[in-house]
């Protein structure tokens, strides 16, 4: 046990256990919450694996947009404060088909990499990461670019209900009328 | 290190997302478990990157993504991009879909998933 298995551990135990909460919890806003805390192991473990960009920009990108954004929908959808009842389906298909999924895949991974010792990998810098995506990355980064420009611009048009709901609003209204 | 952690801690992670997104009823909640599924994938990418670094020595890439550079050795760090790619994905399609759960409530007052109904758009035709 080194240094940095310990901390691998210590850093996964409160990835898995803060996710666990995210998908039992019955607070919705908490539920958001513990995510926050999930994706900041995880950028810990990034960390710790050498991959110094990615977690910077995991605790930006997701702790910083993705989650904030997830917590605006929860309020814009008028969520109860206190706990719901009615939050979860049955938990036996659930249990089964994730619970068969991620032990089995932690079965394969154990069985593959067992106790195989690596070296800790030099940590990536910045510079390595931009050489690498205007290297050999270069057509996917800028297709990704297109992908984005098109996402925000769906979105945009989904939820204003001027520009694109307009004929599906007056279809209803026309129906309310008739 | 025994990269046979950060392995295990995504293949559990992963199964929690899947347990989630069958599990939970709020679509908000649905979309958590997915960023779950998501990162755990990036985890494994980015382990992936360490543990298979030494196998790859010597690996020739193919010659279009890198023209005109002579015959490089396959590059470290690919687990790292392609980590970046899926974090600009999830970020996208969260984006995308709390617009379409957004709309869902304006119309209908709720965002549970089973009460979607998928031929809604049929009867009107019809009706």
């Amino acid at each position: 046990m080194t240094v940095a298995d310990v901390l691998l551990l210590a850093l996964g135990a409160v990835a898995v256990g803060a996710g666990v909460l995210v998908v039992t919890s019955a607070h919705l806003v908490r539920s958001g919450l513990y995510l926050v805390v999930s994706l900041g192991a995880m950028a810990g473990l990034y960390l710790v694996l050498g991959a110094e960009l990615v977690a910077w920009v995991q605790i930006l990108v997701y702790v910083g947009a993705v989650v904030v954004l997830l917590l605006f929908a929860v309020m814009l959808t008028r969520a109860p404060i206190g706990p719901s009842t009615d939050l979860d389906r049955p938990a036996l298909p659930a249990v089964l088909i994730g619970g068969g999924a991620g032990l089995g895949l932690a079965a394969l991974f154990a069985d593959a990499f067992r106790w195989t010792f690596y070296a800790m990998p030099e940590p990536g810098t910045a510079e390595r990461v931009g050489e690498q995506i205007f290297g050999g990355w270069v057509l996917p980064f800028e297709v990704l670019s297109i992908l984005l420009l098109s996402a925000l611009v769906g979105a945009i048009v989904l939820s204003r209900p001027d520009i694109g709901a307009r004929a599906a609003a007056t279809a209803t209204e026309h129906e309310r009328g008739a | 290190m025994h990269v046979v952690i950060p392995y295990v801690v995504g293949a559990l992670l992963f199964g929690l997302g899947v347990y989630g997104v069958l599990r939970r009823r709020n679509a908000i909640l649905v979309l958590m478990a997915v960023e779950l599924m998501l990162n755990a994938v990036n985890l494994i990418l980015i382990t992936a990157d360490v543990s298979l670094r030494p196998g790859l020595t010597g690996v020739v890439i193919e010659s279009w993504a890198r023209p005109g550079s002579g015959v490089p050795a396959a590059d470290t760090g690919t687990g790292g991009v392609l980590a970046l790619f899926v974090i600009v994905l999830a970020a996208a399609e969260v984006g995308v879909g709390l617009a379409i759960i957004l709309q869902y409530y304006r119309m209908r007052k709720a965002v549970v998933v089973d009460d979607v109904r998928l031929d809604a758009g049929e009867e009107r035709v019809a009706g």
